[in-house]
């Protein structure tokens, strides 16, 4: 068995006459990058305008723009909405960043950042937190997430760079698989043999914005960044590797250093995100498949779309989760699935999906 | 008919993008002649061996250990009756749906991977895992409260399971089938139906009382624990049906490896081809996974070892079944004896497969996907 085997549209290279499909490409390309960038405005101002509790229009600018007023509804906008909307629109942004990377870098349309043994990592170094410390709170999670994740990532690179062809992107994603789910299974011993334990891990492992204040926010902050900028360099790269190895080494592409670029900025997003929020699983998959849609499968367009798209899409999914179950809510990552699973089904049916 | 028969050893080129394939033998009686390499035939009939030694250890290993002579006495008939009663009412069972449980989730996995093209492309990634979750967990914790819960909770847990399972195998069916299944569509597709089957059971587990929480997470997890042959021998009959048909299929399999057009070209009916591929491993999965629950790992990984211990470019299916067997046999039979607290058996077959696929991958030249 192989990977799916690319069959690439033919690509418009600078020098070959094909301007006028060029410019209808760039066209479209432009156009789904304002729209997303109008999506993410309009998606910012329902989380903020939206919540459990109503309140007016009028109330929620009067309490953004005058920050003199203590009042209750101030409190609520700037103590708990405007954070939470901050870090929905940084989480969204790693994992879909971080997943378009995976994709690009496996050249596996499951790649998913937790294919890395990003998500299993922090899930241990959780579990043994909650286990061993008696840590219960989302932010005494964050560091023990985080830790965890790095060194998910780094065993997994290590045992998939040890064997004697090195690191390839099937060896990665098999060692990434397999150790998963090795954690996986240490996990589920704990959980099986301490119902105190799965009382609490069973509310982290759903992955939520709730209860996350603006301090988890300041703490992945920089991770993110880094994460992002690391990723808007390693987008060229990646289209020149998409060619094969071989041809990317010819046109004087240092490879280990592209894949070395993109696995540190996937783990910095990944392992934030989930440091924050608990894992997201579907968000870091579906994003790339739907922005491809449009932009094709060059990265330098499809790693900036995927972070638009995945704030997008994770802020309409948390303030869905506010509405629909009132008073109480429904987390951010069940509702993405089932929003985002009968979209994403739809969407590989109508489509001759584009591969990678 | 003079049937010679003569033997030509011949070496095979490592295939492109495989395991460099090893001698080949053809065989030849009169006009009808068959090849194959020597490792394809060592390794399934090495599996099945040890799958056998190890039942006949499991059976005898326990809190009332008896030796494996007695165990084989018991078997042809004769033995006290205490030993009989051990044997075959509470061991035979347990050890019977391990072997079956492994071997239908190995010969699954071995169909998903080969026909999506993909070494990711599992029933637990494919969301039928996931389905027969949802069945269980719904059973187990709703079936008080609501009247969907209630008609559940009524077939027993194992039933749910399993119209969870095909519940969530037709939807991956239907819902993949476009004029044909493409590999491609089915494996994301399966995502999708998966994630959307997580987030309920995460659902469920968040709403639940704790303790329903802990005893859906027990089944979620995979356990051999109790097993009468009420659950045996049902399983048993199923295989005897979809082994068969699965080892059918493979044939087929490899001709749509090919890709589509020429499959079509070397004369396979393919929609239909592909139907019966994808319809015999989800209804593996499903029979597996009621009788034992979702033992994750086995279908992911087994295929991946036999593919690297019997060479060729794709998991041979017969080998991954006995692998699957021997793996799950082993695993329950460390989690009745080695440890100091019964685990349920889901948990130690990742424990003990994953370091040997490791293993095999740091050792291995180069790696087939």
């Amino acid at each position: 068995m192989s990977v799916p085997s690319v069959t690439r549209a033919p690509a418009a290279t600078p020098g070959t006459p094909v301007r006028p499909q060029r410019t209808a490409r760039t066209r479209r390309r432009v156009l789904g990058l304002v729209a997303l960038l109008v999506l993410v405005v309009v998606a910012c101002a329902a989380s903020v305008a939206i919540g459990t509790r109503p309140l007016g229009l009028g109330t929620v600018w009067t309490a953004l723009t005058d920050r003199s007023l203590r009042t209750e509804e101030a409190v609520i906008i700037w103590d708990l909405r405007v954070p939470r909307t901050a870090l929905g629109l940084m989480v969204g942004a790693s994992l879909g960043v971080a997943g378009a990377l995976m994709q690009g870098h496996t050249r596996n349309p499951l790649g998913d950042p937790g294919l890395l043994g990003v998500t299993a990592g922090a899930s241990f170094a959780v579990v043994l937190a909650i286990a061993l410390l008696g840590v219960t709170t989302p932010s005494g999670y964050v560091w023990f997430a985080f830790a965890g994740a790095l060194a998910g990532t780094v065993a997994v690179y290590v045992l998939g760079a040890a064997g004697r062809g090195g690191a390839t992107p099937v060896t990665l994603a098999l060692a990434g698989s397999t150790l998963s789910a090795l954690l996986y299974a240490l996990v589920r011993a704990v959980l099986v043999s301490d119902t105190d334990s799965l009382d609490a891990f069973r509310f982290w492992v759903v992955g939520a914005l709730a209860g996350r204040g603006a301090d988890i926010a300041w703490q992945v902050l920089p991770f993110i960044v880094a994460g992002l900028v690391l990723a808007l360099l390693n987008a060229p790269a990646l289209d020149l590797l998409g060619m094969g190895e071989d041809v990317a080494r010819g046109l004087g592409q240092r490879v280990w250093l592209a894949r070395t670029v993109g696995l540190v900025a996937i783990t910095l997003l990944a392992g934030a995100a989930t440091a924050a929020c608990g894992p997201i699983a579907f968000l870091g998959l579906v994003v790339p498949h739907a922005v491809r849609t449009f932009t094709g499968p060059a990265h330098r367009w499809l790693v900036p779309c995927s972070a638009l798209a995945g704030a997008v899409l994770l802020l309409t999914a948390d303030v869905v989760g506010r509405v629909i179950a009132r008073p109480g809510e429904v987390q951010v990552g069940i509702v993405l699935a089932l929003l985002g699973g009968p979209f994403f089904i739809a969407l590989v049916r109508r489509r001759k999906t584009t591969t990678l | 008919m003079t049937a010679t028969a003569d033997t030509i050893r011949e070496t095979v080129p490592p295939e492109p993008g495989g395991r460099p394939a090893g001698r080949a033998v053809a065989l030849r009686i009169g006009p009808a002649s068959a090849r194959f390499r020597w490792r394809s035939v060592v390794v399934p009939v090495v599996a099945l061996v040890v799958v056998v030694l190890l039942g006949a250890v499991a059976l005898g290993r326990g809190d009332y250990p008896i030796g494996v002579t007695d165990v084989l006495r018991t078997l042809a008939g004769a033995g006290e009756q205490s030993q009989r009663f051990i044997v075959l009412e509470l061991r035979a069972p347990r050890v019977v749906v391990g072997v079956l449980v492994g071997l239908a989730l190995g010969v699954a996995g071995a169909l998903f991977q080969t026909f999506a093209r993909n070494p990711l492309a599992s029933p637990d990634i494919l969301g039928i895992t996931s389905g027969a979750s949802v069945g269980a967990v719904v059973a187990i914790v709703v079936s008080g409260t609501s009247s969907a819960g209630a008609v559940l909770g009524g077939l027993g847990v194992p039933l749910a399971a399993l119209a969870g399972a095909l519940g969530a195998g037709l939807l991956l069916f239907l819902l993949a089938f476009r004029s044909g299944v493409d590999g491609y569509r089915l494996v994301l597709v399966g995502v999708a139906v998966s994630s959307i089957a997580l987030a309920v059971v995460d659902w469920l587990l968040t709403r639940a009382a704790i303790y329903d929480a802990a005893a859906a997470y027990v089944w979620i997890v995979g356990s051999l624990n109790a097993r009468t042959w009420d659950q045996a021998v049902p399983l048993a009959l199923a295989l005897a049906v979809l082994v068969p048909l699965a080892l059918a299929a493979g044939r087929v399999l490899g001709v749509l490896q090919f890709g589509d057009d020429t499959a079509r070209g070397l004369g396979v009916r393919l929609s239909a081809a592909q139907a019966a591929v994808v319809l015999v491993a989800v209804v593996l999965v499903a029979a597996a996974v009621s009788a034992a629950g979702p033992i994750t790992f086995v279908a992911l990984v087994v295929p991946q070892i036999a593919v690297r211990l019997a060479g060729g470019s794709r998991p041979p299916l017969l080998a991954s079944g006995l692998i699957g067997a021997a793996l799950v046999v082993v695993a329950d039979l460390l989690t009745r004896t080695v440890l100091p607290q019964a685990l349920p058996v889901g948990i130690l077959t990742a424990t003990v497969g994953a370091p040997y696929l490791l293993w095999l991958l740091v050792r291995g030249r180069r790696t087939t996907a």
